[in-house]
């Protein structure tokens, strides 16, 4: 049962002459872990801004077709409904944060407050939800006070209280640290896996390529490619059309065409990576390459 | 213009330590990316290059000169800033303008305002667009204009503070291109990231810190291939280090050619 289906999509922003998104189709199953990826400007903004009804309930502007998320249809609803099933952390964590609240405690409960949450069911909520993405020491620190990863853990954290049936993450991860980046990946990775279905822009290539089902390749408003992280991130396709990929597949593909990748098909992650090379070598002691 | 930085101390007015007693020097024309864990004390100890924070003990001087006794827009001569959120730098009503704003509170006069402008502009391809409203652009092309506005102001030392951030493939490169000039030209380039791919690539010595405190300072490949030890500080290695290592490499690569010639040489020795 798809939990997202986006059919004929396309929206313009108001004063705006050309569309951000261009016939989109979109079906996404319940707990499937989703990778958006594009350049600048592709739409990937715009689309989650759409899932979590903001486009078109909030910007307003044209949208043709039908966007039907949890069930709950486009056109014929309020914001309302739709903040109850769809959590969207924003690309700029500044922007997400209340500034009504003093602590961080309180900024992750602010939510949970505005729905009613009872105080004993929320203080639970919103000390499981900090254990969960390691901030529980940044509890009594001023929101404005943190570094800008820092703040993107609380800006995840606020959504992740909420429970949504689906969350949509516009680069949750760009101001984090590498094993930061890495460890956020794990918790979204594990929240896909308790059910919530996760729609995630990111140009972590190496990361969505290890955590993520399925990878929707975006250029200028419309879906370019779509598959499994290993078919999208070693097309051809992709590095000419101006996306990031793995370093791995980058240097295997040099390889490839002076004889030190023999392997069909290009890897992407480190495992694919070390597969690949560490069966042309050979096997044995050398110098050069020191024995394992 | 040489950066002498020693035992310095920093305590933020709600009492966080930030930097906890920090010495280094930095010569003229080096290129230095600087890593670290999120509250590290990254971007704390660059504002301290261009006179934004004073030392609560300790000292820093550029060219010489004690930050302490200089005031910010003294030292702006000689230390460009690029904030990490161009929103935060960009006020004026359009490109040509924001770009002219540093050289112009310079006391230049317009002839080489104008040279100064052409040249940033192009550095950063952004020549077609000085009549656009910076706000006008989008996030990528603002991050471009706000490094333009500091690259006009030509100082000796450019600080840029996580220029790779929700940035495109294209526009990486695109600022690794200015980078690269800035180098030819013998500028001093520090630059705090997270894309430790883009440092391996980019940059040619390696500072770490931790909690307020050098963890590592060094050649770029004698720190990125410290693994464990960057693991203290949530850095992770490049891919092609990790690469290197898991095929058993005796030298650190970071690159692509480095990675391409340790392969080929494994393969001709193991062959011979």
């Amino acid at each position: 049962m798809a939990i997202v289906n986006l059919q004929n999509v396309t929206y313009k922003y108001p004063l705006t002459s050309s569309p951000a998104l261009r016939d989109v189709n979109l079906q996404i199953s319940e707990g499937e872990f989703v990778a958006v990826v594009g350049p600048n400007e592709a739409g990937k903004s715009t689309l989650c801004y759409t899932l979590a009804g903001f486009v078109p309930h909030f910007f307003k502007g044209e949208l043709t077709g039908t966007v039907e998320v949890a069930g709950i249809e486009s056109h014929t609803s309020t914001l309302n409904e739709w903040v109850m099933n769809v959590g969207l952390a924003f690309q700029n964590p500044f922007n997400q944060i209340s500034g009504a609240k003093y602590t961080v405690f309180e900024e992750i409960a602010f939510g949970l407050e505005n729905i009613g949450v009872p105080r004993d069911e929320m203080i639970g909520r919103v000390e499981a939800a900090m254990k969960l993405t390691d901030i529980s020491d940044l509890a009594d620190r001023s929101p404005y006070s943190l570094s800008g990863g820092q703040q993107q853990r609380v800006a995840l954290t606020s959504i992740l209280v909420m429970q949504p049936k689906i969350l949509v993450l516009d680069e949750p991860t760009s101001q984090m640290d590498p094993i930061g980046t890495r460890e956020v990946f794990g918790v979204i990775r594990k929240m896909a896996e308790q059910g919530m279905t996760v729609v995630l822009v990111e140009h972590k290539v190496e990361w969505i390529a290890q955590f993520a089902d399925r990878v929707i390749a975006l250029k200028d408003g419309q879906v370019l490619l779509e598959g499994t992280p290993g078919e999208v991130f070693t097309s051809p396709i992709l590095e000419e059309s101006g996306f990031g990929i793995s370093r791995y597949t980058s240097v295997a593909r040099k390889a490839q065409q002076i004889g030190l990748w023999k392997k069909e098909g290009l890897p992407v992650t480190l495992d694919e990576a070390a597969d690949g090379f560490g069966s042309s070598l050979p096997k044995g002691e050398r110098s050069g390459i020191s024995a394992k | 213009m040489k950066i002498e930085i020693s035992n310095l101390h920093f305590t933020y007015p709600t009492g966080v330590e930030a930097l906890r007693g920090i010495s280094l020097a930095i010569e003229s024309g080096e290129q230095v990316a600087i890593v670290g864990q999120n509250g590290s004390g990254k971007t704390t100890l660059v504002k301290h290059l261009n006179g934004l924070l004073r030392p609560t003990s300790g000292e820093v001087r550029i060219g010489g000169w004690d930050t302490k006794s200089h005031s910010v827009a003294k030292l702006a001569r000689r230390v460009g800033y690029v904030f990490q959120n161009p929103d935060e730098q960009l006020f004026s009503k359009n490109v040509g303008m924001e770009v002219a704003f540093g050289p112009r509170n310079m006391g230049l006069n317009g002839d080489q305002i104008q040279s100064l402008v052409q040249d940033a502009l192009l550095m950063t391809e952004l020549s077609d667009k000085t009549e656009t409203n910076p706000y006008d652009l989008s996030a990528t092309w603002r991050k471009m204009v706000a490094l333009a506005s500091v690259i006009s102001m030509d100082t000796d030392i450019v600080i840029f503070d996580e220029p790779t951030t929700g940035q495109d493939a294209m526009n990486i490169a695109r600022i690794a291109n200015v980078i690269k000039t800035l180098r030819t030209r013998g500028k001093t380039v520090i630059t705090i990231t997270h894309d430790i791919d883009f440092c391996a690539e980019n940059f040619t010595r390696v500072i770490a810190l931790s909690q307020g405190k050098v963890l590592l300072d060094g050649k770029a490949n004698e720190v990125l291939g410290q693994e464990e030890i960057l693991a203290i500080t949530y850095v992770e290695p490049p891919q092609l280090t990790r690469l290197g290592k898991r095929l058993g490499f005796t030298n650190t690569v970071r690159t692509q050619d480095e990675f391409l010639t340790e392969l080929k040489r494994g393969k001709s020795e193991a062959r011979t």
